[in-house]
């Protein structure tokens, strides 16, 4: 079998149940929630438009943007809490992940359920009242019955959305059958990718005909087949627990990684050598940027690299630009002072915004530095990647050296590195440590001005592991032990066409590679 | 005994009523029929009675005693109620739809089960039927399946609201005369709301015409077929005669030619 399949069903077990206990949670929540409002709503009219408007409004938002949008919403929350009471919880991972979803699974119910109810005959309604039942009789012996088929099919909806959107909260450091996609995507693992999307599908068909097969029963009231497919179900759901209790992979440590390449390499490295220090520890890939930092704040996750300029611009706030050995001095004491977060380190080598060209065409136009850039970006494409134009670095370069581009695109990493290729764009946002800049053979603009921050790549450790011993032996080996070309290579191995390697692999390579012992 | 005093409705806060000021008192044992145009007011005195609808003013008693004193349930489940939409629950099979009151009242399943299979026989549908769905059976067998409903849990009273007026005539002319020998089998006391006057006449012992939620003419049917004052109950009631003159002429016309 393919190495890439073998190991993709290495992950599934993992990935399957944390998705399926995601999903059957917010179902859950979703159905709670929905159920009392939807008898509500449909007796008061002036209940009925404002929840079912919210709901349509809720279904409106852009899946990744709600899960998203929840993340710093608890965020501020655990911190009221800690302030309040003294207890704080984590705002990264299944919560932000089961509130987006229940949010999301609601209209279908909502809408079915108040469909379902209001369809009912009004003759039957009168005759309920004649023979002398009460509302709630009335409704459990008579309107719920006879919704019940309606609302069914609300919540077989509900349970396929579910299952759908739960791929998308890995970047909100949920794992579920969405890593394989968004780790696969950027590492241009497609058997990764088909793999996940497969087993989404997979289990959204399964629950969908469980699910039919409930509808079924209550449209012919036939209980066997009702309980047939409850008990299926729950089944599912307790196996999954199982297989998450039982598993016993309690990790001490959780590494946190950035949604690319270079991240996942560095996210093994490091929890290969707690594991060699004798101590269990997983990974959280596929973090955003900002909510990385925050998460270590938070104490969500343990340890991960982040780069010095990064930090500075958008953890600190800082516009001004020292020397690179002075800034990590100062980021040192300020994350230290204002978030508790040890910084450990450097790694050895810098992973910088760089504005790089295809050489040749380069060579064509005159351009060897950024300053040369100024006269020909009237004509020029530039692209990015999905964080660059929104930083203050593309500001700064903009401003200091009068850059204005015929057209800006966005790019997912790999995707920008294609469209230079392709002529799609003349410039791209490139990263100094990244593989394919020698691959590719780009030119990487000089920048006299020195607008560009230095980006050393750092270690950062979370509170409540600041004075954890075996953290900080397991990972000082690796201070100053990485230099570029090997990180380059590394990420290259990654990232390339052919004969590519996973980011174990490459993070294996890496520490022998660099005589890390 | 119902007794209805000064008894007022509107739909609309007062502007135009559904009844008004209406006082009225039905004996025991009694079959009245409410006859009246549509909009006159019948349907709403009718409702008044088991409080589907609540009066805006003036009191309702039955058996002696106001109808707010209870839980409107409670006092709906003392009383029967037939109406033309018949409102069988679709997803109950015959037998639970008979046996639903006395279920709600809480009877023993053995109970409920001897009452069922007791009301079958009386409006004379075949006990194979208890285990259909309402969807299975005619529109007449669906309604004596609503009256037996009504009767199960052994009411006095009986709210009628065109029972049988979604019926072909030959159903309807046949139900009818069942249930008027049910009433006097059983002791009832039947309010009965139509819109046909011929049915009013075979087979109530009053009839009650209705204008503009008030009472326009009251007494047995024999009184109100002769001339009445007000022109338009003399109208109604000429129907039925006219009827019944030309029908007699026509069959004296056969006797004599046989």
């Amino acid at each position: 079998m393919d190495e890439r399949v073998s190991a993709a069903f290495r992950l599934l077990p993992d990935y399957l149940t944390q998705h399926v206990l995601l999903s059957a949670a917010s179902l859950a929540l979703g159905l709670i929630i929905s159920l009392p409002l939807v008898v509500i709503a449909s007796r008061r009219a002036a209940v009925r438009w404002p929840v079912l408007g919210f709901a349509s409004v809720v279904q409106t938002v852009p899946s990744l943007a709600l899960l998203a949008l929840f993340y710093p919403l608890l965020l501020a929350l655990s911190s009221a809490s800690a302030y309040l009471f003294g207890y704080s919880f984590s705002a990264l991972g299944f919560l932000p992940s089961l509130l987006a979803l229940t949010l999301y699974s609601m209209l279908p119910i909502l809408r079915n359920g108040v469909t379902g109810l209001m369809n009912v005959d009004r003759a039957i309604i009168e005759a309920a009242r004649g023979v002398g039942m009460t509302e709630r009789q009335r409704l459990l012996r008579v309107e719920l019955p006879l919704a019940a088929p309606v609302l069914m099919a609300g919540i077989r909806t509900a349970a396929v959305w579910v299952i759908g959107a739960a791929t998308l909260s890995t970047p909100v450091g949920q794992t579920s059958l969405g890593n394989f996609i968004f780790s696969g995507l950027q590492v241009e693992n497609w058997v990764a990718v088909l793999f996940g999307c497969g087993a989404a599908v997979a289990l959204a068909i399964v629950t969908d005909q469980l699910l039919a097969l409930v509808e079924s029963g209550v449209r012919k009231r036939a209980p066997l087949r009702i309980w047939t497919g409850v008990a299926l179900l729950l089944l599912g759901v307790a196996a999954a627990a199982a297989v998450q209790l039982g598993g016993g992979r309690k990790a001490t440590y959780i590494v946190g990684a950035k949604n690319f390449s270079e991240q996942y390499i560095l996210a093994d490295l490091i929890s290969d050598a707690i594991h060699k220090a004798g101590h269990a520890a997983s990974t959280r890939v596929d973090l955003g940027s900002v909510i990385a930092f925050r998460a270590l704040a938070n104490n969500d996750i343990d340890v991960y690299v982040d780069y010095s300029g990064t930090v500075w611009a958008n953890v600190m706030g800082r516009k001004d630009w020292p020397p690179r050995e002075q800034m990590v001095q100062e980021m040192r004491a300020a994350l230290k002072q204002e978030y508790g977060v040890v910084l450990l380190g450097t790694l050895g080598f810098e992973n910088a915004y760089a504005l790089a060209m295809r050489r040749d065409r380069a060579e064509s136009l005159g351009i060897a530095a950024i300053g040369d850039l100024a006269q020909h970006a009237p004509e020029l494409a530039l692209g990015g990647d999905f964080e660059f134009f929104s930083r203050p670095e593309w500001r700064a370069l903009r401003e200091r050296y009068g850059l204005a581009f015929r057209e800006m695109r966005q790019y997912q990493p790999t995707f920008m590195y294609r469209a230079l290729a392709s002529r799609q764009v003349d410039v791209i946002s490139a990263f100094s440590s990244d593989g394919r800049i020698a691959a590719d053979n780009l030119l990487v603009l000089q920048d006299p001005l020195h607008v560009i921050p230095p980006y050393d790549a750092i270690v950062l450790i979370a509170p409540a592991r600041a004075n954890d011993p075996v953290l900080r032996k397991a990972l000082e080996p690796l201070l100053g032990a990485i230099p570029i070309e090997l990180m380059r290579q590394a990420n290259y191995s990654v990232d390339r066409d052919t004969d590519k390697k996973s980011p174990v692999q490459a993070a294996q390579w890496l520490s022998s590679a660099a005589h890390i012992r | 005994m119902i007794a209805l005093r000064k008894v007022s409705k509107s739909f609309d806060g007062g502007r135009s009523f559904a009844v008004r000021e209406l006082t009225l008192e039905v004996a025991e044992r009694v079959f009245v029929a409410i006859v009246g145009d549509s909009g006159s007011g019948k349907t709403t005195l009718l409702k008044m009675i088991n409080r589907l609808v609540d009066a805006d003013g003036g009191s309702v008693l039955v058996a002696g005693k106001p109808v707010d004193a209870d839980a409107p349930y409670s006092l709906r489940r003392r009383i029967g109620y037939v109406f033309q939409g018949i409102g069988l629950f679709p997803h109950l099979s015959v037998a639970e739809n008979i046996g639903i009151t006395p279920r709600l009242l809480g009877w023993a399943e053995a109970d409920i089960r001897a009452r069922v299979e007791e009301l079958i026989d009386l409006v004379s549908l075949p006990r194979s039927y208890l285990g259909r769905m309402p969807a299975e059976l005619s529109g007449g067998q669906q309604q004596r399946v609503g009256v037996a409903r009504s009767l199960a849990a052994r009411p006095s009273i009986m709210l009628m609201d065109e029972p049988f007026g979604a019926l072909d005539p030959i159903t309807r002319d046949t139900l009818g005369a069942e249930y008027r020998h049910l009433h006097e089998q059983m002791g009832l006391t039947t309010v009965m709301v139509t819109h046909d006057v011929m049915e009013a006449v075979l087979l109530s012992d009053r009839i009650i015409v209705m204008r503009q939620g008030t009472v326009v003419a009251d007494g047995q049917p024999h009184e109100l077929l002769l001339a009445h004052p007000d022109p338009g109950v003399h109208a109604l009631m000429d129907m039925p005669r006219r009827q019944a003159e030309r029908v007699r002429a026509l069959m004296q016309d056969r006797a004599h030619r046989g």
